[in-house]
């Protein structure tokens, strides 16, 4: 996979060459709007995490323009978007912008040169990986993984920080290690897997197709 | 009144033994009262939620919203989708519009959705259950089903992001909507005027990577609540619930306040002012447990 | 006149009036101390019934002298509108009633309250007189339109559509103006998402087919005198012949010329061939008709281009405009379509601090930019490189780093500088002192348009940063100068499609002069008013002030220095009673008398009555309907003040403060409205001009041994509701700490 994702960005490199800007509106998610964005700033006032972006969304797409390509890609600023949708319906040009986010952050992933080590970016990955194994997402495991995400040792501290939290959560009913074992599931799980294959298929026939 | 089906779409955070599992102990109880049929949806999946977007592409995202609509136009044919859970409500909506705005996102869709041997006709209608409870009940007869008023409680609405953001709820503003305080009124309780943190972002997933930018926000919002001489939260959110309830401990300790303030669901509040006990009202969920609605639902 | 003098006094006890004040008390106090002849009330004053009853007065009992005692002179004015009388209001309802609480300890300052309004109404009939015509009245409908331009072409066209015969008076050979330089113009149509032919063809076909519109071409205007009404305009042709024509009215339509990019050295403009402006990217855009642009220094097919805005304006720098321009933004989207439309892939950048883009489809036009592919790069450039390629230097806002882009062509877009003519003579002269000071001469560097033949100066005066405007929002197209009305980028910069818009307004309000001046009716404000100032020239000291401080422009002087009113230049503000320290002007409705017997009319209580009274002067435009307002908000305020209104502030004359003070008011107000840059008096000066008296007032005071508290200047907007009220209390406190007035008698 990191063979395959390094070949498709210089590919994408070698075919957009000077023109960052065509290359996230052909590739990323929405892209097409970016140009649209007027720099009033809104945006990254809006965000609930703002200060903690390296770029807010406002010059993220400036740096889009301005063929800022590696800077945009490797940046973690879209990994701090907590899907609040503020922008979005602030915004006086009406971009998606959080999808634009999203799709940045998945672009960079798909390309292999997001920021590895960011935790969003870790456990949005996880989170991925939980829904599609069963079809459903299976909250232990899942805390399970991200606790124990950044290796052994990491992870049991984190846990132990969280042991309360995870205590009360038993206690009311509202975590159960039933999960452990089977737990939540689809039934058509053959279908469910197909579909998803299929889907990712023709999304990649799209973008790495058009090599 | 008829009875009113629904083709319901629950979610994953409200399955048994999941985090808002007393949300739907809730809502079943409300539901029982105002004589509303929510059929499941066969075979529901994950939605994905706002956070799939690293390992999940645009197309195999839509693919798995659409999977429960096609399922849903399959098995409870004619009846409007109605979901609980903010996320789920929001990525399904998202998905129908995102389809029906775009011919070839539509074609692919149902190409991967034949491999599961369904077909897409992207025509149900996508609901939030306070829209059911708004628009089909209203809040008049929502109010002649109380028969224990919520007196003497004060309660901040706190409606988040993603029942608010992007889509709303129809005839509500983005920065102070007002239903969630009238559905307070409406059973009795005190909503707190002008709740400053009313739509502010709780840290969503990222409560969970991001645990320290994230519990700045919840502080916050609990703040807020405070501020106004709140008793306790409600909210229509399961990840808001969840968020602004469980991390109290952990930001008392950093930031030395004393937050102790129960956070339920606006059908908890209903469940219980319409006569539930509170195991049917999901009470024995609340890990800070709600002291006055117990008192009323023991009563 | 002839008839002996008659007052009528009416008292309504309609709208609450009848239950609040005793109406018999009321109705004495106007035959016993206002000396009416006729006195009569009724329940309903302003119905069909009520205005029959003082129409049958006018009519069978010889009244000529009507007094109102019933609502605001500013209300019902419909109802009580008749001919011949003079007419006079005593504000019982906004002025008494709706101020005062209704409670019983109030009954009597109230009724004391409206007594000397009915007091003062009285006075001031009997010193008003029927306004007879001037005799210096002429109807002439003829227009003249000095440029050619869409905006002259526009006003003539409109103008002749409404049956005003126009002559366009055009410098150079040709009609079309700035506009007919453009290859193409900014979209004025939905969905304003490409540019548009500039129009100017059919504009031209359109005024050489209307016989009744004559254009004089290399022609300009060597002298223009009279007034509204009788215009005489000398028209000479290059060539040297002069004609003289008369006009009723004048658009002023003589557009602007762009700002000297030569001044813009740090840009390499003059030096590479490939910095161009705006106004030379379009004839380079004429000549590749739809192809490839080719810059200037090789013929190269343009690849790459970037558009400099702000160049040279929206800066305090020396030598640069401190205005925005208004049409650049829109004109560098414009522009860079030209290259996008013939070949998406030229890179062109816009490089501006704040994106303006105004009009209905500025924004569409900005979007559909941006769909094309233009980008928008929000900084300041510092510097165009010199070389084979020009490189600019600018510092990217957003990013905030400093970058280089070279590029085969840059465009500058610098501003617009308005054909506005000569600075008045008031300020060449101040000019002219400065450099005698620093040893250098002084010379007027810009051709006058109109050259008039004003005591004032040859041109209208200039508002700010050059243009010729008066106050938009109040005055729309006015100038300083009655009968002479700009449009287009004279007045203030813009576009061609404003400009166009800017010429209809402009040609109706010199419609409407022709009009009114034929008449002997005044213009805005005053619309209609027929009196104009008189002057007793057997008591004038030639001291000049009237003529140097009418804002109009409206009196020049004869041989002697007496002053010589045009009236139909005249806004009858009254500036010229107000300065004139001998009070030999006025009008025939209002004058010294006028407000000065009402003053003293009122009833001073002894000292030791504890009750003080305070005199409000409020501008009739602005200060007056704000108190109106405050009591239909019902806002009390205290029962011992009494307000006159005046017609401006600056036709308040220091002898009614004298008089006041001596007669034994406690506390004396002017309400005017605000002067300076942002000023909203109607007559543009007149409440600036009422500030400098009272700063003399202090003398006064003094001399009195008075407390300067006593006399106080107020600003006041017409939102201004609740700080008027507030202004009287606080006077009536002050008065309460500092004490009565010793001089009540």
């Amino acid at each position: 996979m990191s063979d395959l994702s390094s070949k498709l960005n210089t590919g994408m490199v070698e075919k957009y060459r000077n023109n960052f800007l065509k290359e996230v509106e052909a590739n990323v998610e929405e892209g097409d709007w970016v140009k649209m964005c007027m720099q009033c700033g809104v945006c990254s006032g809006s965000c609930p995490l703002g200060a903690h972006w390296d770029h807010p969304p406002q010059e993220l797409f400036m740096m889009i323009r301005a063929g800022k390509r590696d800077e945009v890609l490797q940046s973690t600023s879209m990994w701090m978007c907590t899907s609040c949708y503020n922008c979005i319906v602030r915004c006086p040009r009406e971009l998606p912008i959080t999808h634009i986010m999203h799709g940045l952050a998945h672009y960079a992933t798909r390309l292999g040169i997001e920021p590895k080590g960011q935790p969003t970016r870790q456990f949005a990955q996880l989170f991925w990986d939980n829904l599609a194994k069963h079809g459903r997402v299976n909250e232990l495991w899942l805390g399970v993984n991200l606790y124990f995400m950044n290796g052994i040792v990491e992870g049991i501290k984190v846990a132990l920080g969280m042991a309360g939290i995870g205590l009360g959560m038993l206690k009311s009913g509202r975590l159960s290690l039933k999960e452990l074992i089977g737990g939540h599931t689809v039934k058509d799980k053959k279908g469910f897997h197909a579909m998803i294959k299929k889907a990712q298929e023709l999304e990649a026939a799209r973008v790495d197709g058009s090599n | 009144m008829a009875t009113k089906e629904y083709s319901f779409y629950p979610g994953c955070s409200s399955q048994e033994g999941a985090s808002s599992s007393n949300y739907l102990k809730s809502v079943q109880s409300m539901c029982d009262v105002l004589d509303i049929k929510l059929n499941v949806i066969p075979d529901w999946n994950c939605c994905s939620a706002s956070i799939g977007y690293c390992g999940g592409g645009e197309l195999p995202r839509l693919a798995l919203s659409a999977r429960n609509i096609a399922l849903s136009e399959q098995h409870n044919a004619g009846q409007d989708i109605v979901a609980t859970c903010a996320a789920c409500w929001l990525a399904t909506k998202e998905t129908q519009e995102r389809l029906d705005d775009d011919a070839g996102l539509m074609e692919e869709t149902n190409v991967a959705l034949a491999e599961a041997g369904l077909k897409l006709e992207n025509k149900s209608k996508i609901r939030h259950m306070v829209e059911v409870l708004i628009e089909d009940i209203g809040f008049e007869e929502m109010g002649k089903h109380v028969t224990k008023p919520l007196d003497g409680i004060k309660i901040a609405g706190y409606v988040g992001c993603q029942t608010n953001r992007p889509f709303g709820i129809e005839g509500e503003s983005f920065e102070n909507p007002k239903y969630l305080d009238k559905f307070i009124e409406t059973m009795g309780a005190e909503p707190v005027e002008n709740y400053d943190k009313k739509v502010s972002c709780c840290g969503g997933a990222l409560a969970f990577s991001e645990p320290e930018k994230s519990q700045a926000l919840i502080k916050d919002i609990i703040e807020a609540a405070y501020d106004g001489g709140a008793d306790m939260i409600v909210t229509p959110c399961p990840v808001c619930q969840m968020n602004v309830e469980v991390y109290q401990d952990k930001i008392n300790a950093k930031y030395g306040t004393k937050f102790n303030i129960p956070v339920t669901y606006y059908s908890t509040l209903m469940s219980v002012a319409y006569g539930k006990n509170g195991k049917e009202s999901g009470l024995n969920g609340q890990i800070i447990k709600a002291k006055q609605l117990e008192a009323i639902a023991s009563k | 006149m002839a008839d002996e003098m008659k007052i009528g006094a009416y008292i309504c006890k309609g709208c609450g009036i009848g239950e609040r004040l005793d109406a018999g008390q009321l109705e004495m106090t106007a035959t016993r101390d206002g000396k009416a002849k006729v006195c009569q009330q009724h329940d309903f004053l302003c119905s069909e019934a009520g205005v029959k009853m003082i129409q049958d007065d006018i009519d069978n009992e010889g009244v000529n002298h009507v007094v109102i005692a019933a609502c605001s002179r500013r209300a019902k004015t419909e109802a009580f509108n008749f001919e011949n009388v003079t007419l006079s209001r005593a504000n019982l309802r906004e002025g008494v009633i709706w101020v005062r609480p209704d409670t019983d300890d109030q009954q009597e300052t109230t009724q004391e309250m409206a007594d000397d309004y009915i007091r003062m109404a009285c006075a001031e009939s009997k010193f008003m007189h029927i306004p007879a015509s001037s005799g210096q009245q002429s109807v002439n409908k003829n227009i003249l339109i000095a440029g050619g331009g869409v905006s002259g072409m526009t006003a003539a066209i409109e103008a002749s559509k409404a049956g005003y015969p126009c002559t366009i008076v055009e410098k150079t050979a040709a009609l079309g103006g700035a506009t007919a330089q453009l290859y193409k113009k900014i979209p004025t149509k939905a969905p304003y998402t490409d540019p548009e032919d500039n129009g100017v063809a059919e504009l031209i076909a359109a005024v050489e087919a209307d016989s009744n519109i004559t254009v004089c071409l290399n022609s300009t205007l060597t002298k223009t005198a009279g007034a509204p009404g009788r215009f005489e305009a000398d028209i000479s042709t290059e060539s040297g012949s002069t004609e003289t024509k008369p006009f009723g009215a004048i658009v002023q339509a003589s557009g602007f010329t762009p700002y000297d990019a030569n001044q813009l050295p740090e840009f390499s403009y003059g030096k590479n061939k490939d910095v161009v402006t705006q106004a030379e990217l379009e004839a380079l855009a004429i000549t590749a008709n739809g192809g490839a642009i080719k810059r200037p220094s090789d013929g190269k097919e343009v690849q790459s281009v970037l558009f400099i805005q702000c160049a040279g304006q929206r800066s305090k720098k020396e030598g640069h405009l401190e205005h925005c321009s208004g049409y650049c933004c829109n004109a560098s989207i414009k522009q860079a379509m030209y290259f996008k439309d013939q070949n998406a892939d030229v890179d062109t950048t816009v490089l501006y601090t704040d994106l303006r883009t105004p009009g209905a489809g500025g924004e569409n036009f900005y979007r559909s930019g941006q769909n094309k592919g233009i980008t928008f790069r929000k900084g300041v450039a510092s510097e165009v490189a010199d070389g084979a390629n020009p490189t600019v230097k600018f510092k990217d806002l957003i990013l905030d780093e400093d970058l280089e882009q070279e590029v085969d062509l840059v465009v500058l877009a610098t501003g617009m500088v308005a054909n506005a003519g000569e600075p008045t003579r008031e300020q060449i002269t101040i000019s002219e002192n400065e450099a005698k000071e620093a040893g250098n001469e002084y010379k007027v560097s810009v051709e006058s348009i109109l050259n008039l033949d004003y005591r004032q100066g040859k041109d209208v005066p200039h508002m700010g940063n050059g243009f010729a405007d008066s106050h938009f929002i109040c005055f729309p197209y006015e100038t300083q100068r009655t009968g002479i009305y700009t449009a287009g980028p004279t007045r203030r910069p813009m576009d061609s499609q404003q400009a166009m818009d800017d010429a209809m307004g402009a040609a109706m309000k010199a419609i409407a002069a022709t009009e009114n001046s034929g008449l002997g009716k005044a213009a805005h404000p005053r619309v209609a008013d027929l009196s104009f100032p008189s002057v007793r020239l057997e008591g004038c000291t030639q001291c000049k002030r009237c003529t140097v401080e009418c804002p109009f422009g409206a009196i020049d002087e004869d041989e002697r220095g007496f002053p010589q009113f045009n009236e139909s230049r005249c806004r009858r503000c009254g500036t010229c009673m107000g300065a004139c320290p001998v009070r030999v002007i006025s009008f025939e409705n209002y004058s010294i008398d006028t407000v000065g017997q009402q003053l003293k009319a009122v009833d001073i209580p002894d000292e030791f009555d504890e009750k003080p009274r305070m005199l409000v002067l409020a501008c009739e435009n602005d200060a007056y309907p704000a108190l109106d307002m405050a009591a239909q908000n019902k806002l009390e305020y205290s029962a011992f003040v009494r307000v006159i209104p005046v017609r401006c502030l600056g036709s308040v004359s220091l002898s009614w403060i004298t008089d006041s003070l001596n007669s034994g008011y406690d506390g004396i107000m002017l309400m005017g409205c605000p002067s300076g840059d942002d000023y909203q008096c109607h007559f543009v000066k007149g409440s600036l001009m009422a500030q400098e008296r009272m700063s003399k007032v202090g003398d006064t005071l003094e001399s009195l041994s008075l407390e300067k508290e006593r006399v106080q200047t107020f600003e006041i907007s017409i939102t201004d509701i609740h700080k008027v009220p507030k202004i009287i209390n606080d006077m009536a406190d002050t008065i309460e700490q500092i004490g009565m007035s010793p001089f009540k008698f």
